[in-house]
């Protein structure tokens, strides 16, 4: 509202309009708006927003030349174009704004249908009586709920994250092979028949498949019917009657118990059994069919409606500036009539022309490259990929590296037997105790940390000094040319013996931990 | 004195020298390890020294040579250990690597000249093996010599540290290894003590070997051959054992030869290098020098304000420390930075890369030092996957460590080595003196990426400058 008034318009609002969404008319007079009933707000402004479709007495209301804002729906009731030219004024129909990029910030119906996702399951919850997560306890362990959710729309995905969220086993379902990677990308598993069909309609939608196609799809629901506890149904065709995935025989399959959640019931519904608005329970299962699953969150979802509207208006011009521009590719394809003129649907988007896929939800991270610091020019270096690993060349691979320990240590062991043959066995039994101690050294220092490398080289150093002792037996009781040497000997070990403690004691008593 | 007392004693300080290597793998326990080493070397020297002693006191010059020595030498390596800055650590551990190396030579012959080996006319198989025991013994502990010296020396800067290639290197080497072998012949077949003068050319050829080996290899090396003497040193020691069949010394010496070599080779995996090829050769023999084009693009210069700026508003900060740091000795200011930004509820670790500075875990060493504490410090792998989620990363001092080149550019002399992978973070500010490139002399395209920032100028007075602005906001 507050950003309304921003661009230069002045807003009226019907009394009590906020009432639902826990708003209260105060709030939006403190927001600097002014209050009016239903034919003031319809007779007296040039542009009028509305959620849900016009009816014929409001339309008849409005102003002329005046700018209507809704979701439209003119598929539904064919003759409020007409009524709306007649009245020479201008509409806009908020669902038939375009999935291009530019254009997400203004597209009502991936905000709701991300509402909507998120609410089936939470409808989902209400009705099932198991919990979601795994649940470990004293008393045993509860396995988590298995969630089949059916097509990967904006929808979809709102739906997989939130059951994600709640701990649930979630996989998902979409004819559309592009999915895939956001699916998994959400923790589910990516699920799809092995008939080849590419289902991108353009726009973000899938197009109607080919009965053949059905007929696989449907026998896979079947099967996963047995498995999972709670299905979600998102699947709709553009401007037709949602086609039917789930046949009574599925539903038959699923265990009692289980809530398939159908958000397609307003279109019909995905499945057979769903009662359009309602809760009904067939077989043991609850199937929800509520067709309000965003107005049941009136809060987020007007907050969202309002920032899609705001974005829209301002796309057209704001406040001071405000245009219609006919040639705008937003705009174009969501006017159904312009100054008294019903204008013709613009031809889609031919699929795979229009990379444009579904806004995908907020759950879906993309690893933006943080943009440098400001006055860089680009350079023309590029950091390495990000997964490179170093070419090791000189690492060898594990079954070399077997092979020839093994036959180092046959030659190795042919030698000592030469060896234990012609040998004295005094140096027989040196050699046992330098390769034992070998390998216990061998043990010993690869567990060593490598922040201790130079002290455990000091150590080594100063233990290493051993060699003193070497120098002290060779010190004989007269004073002749071995005695001399010997002590010589014993004086460079002596030096390296304290050197080398004293210096690592010295540096093992800087290393102390701090806290974290 | 009985022997068996002196065995026991033996074992009690294998066991403490294993315990000891065995208590560095945590910090936690790491003092412990120190303590036990100290304690299983004090037991081997009082046993021998009681053992020495019990043969009889009569000859008072000898003991009072041998006390001389123990007391001279012990005041010296206690002078060395406290004088000592970290940052030269490394010559430190190189020096004393010769020490060990020279112990081993003289050992071996004072071994052979005794007069107890010499008198006895032992013949056939063992005096073949005793004599050979001797000459390996000389020419490993030579080899340790020369070579700790040689790499004392360029890890001091006395010496280049640029490898030195002579042309026919492979051809020397192999001469002076076969030349050695061939010394052991005479050696083995001369009466008495005749055949001292073939092991002192047994000793100056490793000696000689030694120096060339160090020579032929580059600076960036400098870690591998640190610890590959490291190795050899106790080598050196368990070929003494030998020769004096002694199982404390071949025990020890094989446990310091085998916590060298891995070492060796860790530093290596680290550098995607083959260890032979290290051992044997200089850096990137043949295929390094034919640098791929130079990188093209610009270099972003920040100003000392600018990066304050960026550090203040950075929730997450990497700090790369490289030898860099440890020559401009800013590791203290560095602490001082790091406790400036946490107290702004900034996130600041500290990523190693196995072969920063000249040592293995030099640069842990030195933030120890500073004050850093240890679990903030984390390893190549440890940190690498965090520097997606980092804003800013400091890279002071470090070059080749953090290269992408290692990873996209197959003709640069580091392709295929790990590298902290710095530049996924929000952005890089490299501190540095100027563009040259690094120990391995290879361009860095890091520099010129579009989220790198210079900072150029002396670590230290950059750093102390950062800590006074950040300060004061």
């Amino acid at each position: 509202m507050k950003k309304l008034l921003g661009l230069g318009f002045t807003v009226t609002l019907e009394r009590g309009a906020g009432a639902s969404s826990g708003l209260e008319d105060a709030a939006f007079e403190a927001a600097g708006a002014s209050l009016g009933d239903a034919a003031d707000v319809w007779g007296k402004s040039d542009i009028v927003v509305k959620v849900r479709p016009p009816s014929h007495e409001e339309v008849a209301q409005l102003r002329e030349g005046a700018l209507l804002v809704s979701l439209l729906q003119p598929e539904r009731d064919e003759a409020l174009p007409g009524l709306l030219a007649a009245r020479g004024a201008s509409a806009i129909a908020l669902e038939r704004i375009p999935r291009i990029t530019r254009a997400q910030k203004m597209d009502v119906l991936s905000s709701m249908a991300n509402l909507a996702g998120y609410r089936a399951v939470i409808e989902a919850t209400q009705h099932f009586q198991r919990t979601f997560g795994a649940q470990v306890t004293a008393a045993g362990t509860i396995p988590p709920a298995r969630v089949l959710i059916i097509g990967a729309g904006v929808a979809g995905l709102a739906a997989v994250a939130a059951a994600r969220a709640l701990g649930a086993e979630v996989r998902a379902f979409d004819t559309r092979p592009a999915t895939q990677e956001q699916i998994e990308s959400l923790g589910a598993t990516y699920l799809n028949v092995d008939v080849k069909e590419n289902a991108d309609g353009g726009g973000g939608y899938a197009k109607e498949m080919s009965a053949a196609f059905l007929a696989a799809e449907v026998a896979l629901f079947r099967a996963q019917a047995a498995e999972v506890d709670i299905i979600v149904t998102t699947a709709l065709v553009p401007g037709k009657r949602a086609p039917v995935l789930l046949p009574d025989e599925v539903v038959q399959a699923l265990k009692p118990g289980s809530v398939v959640v159908d958000l397609a019931a307003e279109q019909g519904g995905n499945c057979a059994a769903c009662v359009p608005g309602e809760i009904v329970i067939r077989h043991g299962v609850v199937i929800v069919g509520l067709t309000d699953l965003a107005s049941r969150m009136a809060s987020s979802a007007s907050r969202l409606f309002a920032t899609n509207v705001f974005h829209l208006l301002q796309e057209l011009g704001g406040g001071s500036a405000f245009r219609i521009d006919r040639e705008s590719e937003v705009v174009r394809p969501a006017l159904v009539v312009h100054a008294g003129e019903v204008l013709p649907r613009p031809a889609p988007p031919a699929p795979g022309a229009s990379p444009a896929k579904p806004a995908p939800v907020a759950a879906i991270k993309v690893d933006a490259v943080p943009p440098p610091p400001p006055s860089s020019r680009s350079s023309l270096r590029a950091p390495p990929g990000e997964d490179l690993k170093p070419v090791q060349q000189n690492i060898r691979s594990p079954t070399r590296i077997a092979w020839g320990t093994t036959l180092g240590g046959i030659v190795v062991i042919m030698v000592l037997f030469v060896a234990g043959r012609f040998a004295p066995r005094d140096f027989l039994q040196h050699s046992t105790v330098f390769i034992l101690a070998c390998f216990v050294g061998w043990q010993v220092i690869w567990s060593v940390t490598p922040a201790l490398h130079t002290p455990l080289m000091s150590v080594t150093n100063a233990i290493s000094g051993i060699i003193i002792i070497g120098g002290m037996l060779e010190v004989g009781s007269r004073l002749d040319l071995s005695s001399i040497l010997g002590a010589l000997a014993a004086l460079f070990a002596a030096i390296n013996i304290a050197g080398g403690f004293l210096v690592t004691a010295r540096m093992l008593r800087m290393f102390r931990r701090g806290r974290e | 004195m009985k022997d068996g007392v002196t065995t026991v004693a033996y074992l009690v300080a294998g066991v403490l020298f294993i315990r000891s290597l065995g208590s560095l793998s945590k910090q936690e326990t790491a003092r412990r390890g120190s303590a036990y080493g100290a304690f299983g070397m004090a037991v081997a020297v009082a046993i021998t020294a009681a053992a020495w002693a019990s043969r009889g006191m009569d000859e008072w010059e000898t003991a009072g040579a041998l006390v001389a020595a123990l007391a001279v030498g012990g005041t010296f390596g206690a002078y060395l250990a406290r004088r000592v800055e970290m940052t030269s650590m490394p010559e430190l551990v190189a020096i004393l690597h010769s020490f060990v190396g020279l112990a081993a030579v003289l050992v071996g012959f004072a071994s052979y000249l005794a007069p107890s080996t010499a008198a006895v006319d032992e013949a056939g198989a063992e005096r073949s093996v005793h004599l050979v025991e001797v000459a390996i013994g000389i020419a490993v502990g030579a080899l340790t010599f020369t070579g700790s010296i040689v790499a004392w020396a360029k890890l001091r800067g006395t010496l280049s540290g640029k490898p030195l290639l002579l042309g026919a290197r492979h051809l020397l080497n192999g001469g002076a290894a076969c030349g050695l072998l061939l010394l052991c012949a005479p050696v083995v077949l001369a009466q008495g003590t005749a055949g001292a003068p073939y092991l002192v050319g047994i000793a100056i050829i490793a000696g000689l070997l030694g120096i060339h080996l160090v020579l032929a290899i580059g600076g960036a090396d400098m870690p591998v051959v640190v610890s590959l003497l490291n190795s050899y040193s106790g080598w050196a020691a368990a070929a003494s054992g030998f020769v004096l069949a002694n199982d404390l010394l071949i025990v020890t010496g094989a446990l310091v030869g085998s916590s060298g070599a891995i070492l060796s080779i860790i530093m290596c995996r680290a550098m995607n290098r083959s260890i032979l090829s290290v051992v044997f050769g200089g850096f990137g023999t043949g295929d390094a020098k034919e640098a791929g084009p130079a990188p093209a693009g610009d270099v972003h210069e920040l100003a000392l304000e600018g990066v304050a700026t960026l550090l203040c508003d950075a929730k997450k900060v990497i700090v790369v420390p490289g030898y860099g740091m440890a020559v401009a000795r800013a590791q203290a200011s560095v602490f001082l930075l790091t406790q400036a930004l946490r107290k702004r509820g900034c996130e600041v670790h500290f990523a190693i890369h196995p072969v920063a500075g000249r040592l293995p875990g030099h640069m842990n060493v030195l933030l120890a030092e500073a004050g850093v504490p240890y679990n903030l410090v984390l390893e190549m792998d440890e940190i690498n996957r965090d520097f997606v989620k980092t804003d800013a990363v400091l890279v002071i001092g470090a070059n080749d460590i953090v290269n992408p080149g290692a990873l996209d550019d197959a003709s640069s002399a580091i392709y295929g080595m790990p590298v902290l992978e710095v530049w996924k973070a929000k952005t890089v500010v490299v501190l540095k003196r100027g563009m040259a490139a690094g120990y391995a002399g290879v361009e860095n395209p890091l520099f010129y990426l579009g989220n790198t920032r210079m900072l150029f100028g002396d670590a230290k007075k950059s750093i102390d400058g950062l800590v006074a602005a950040v300060a004061s906001r």
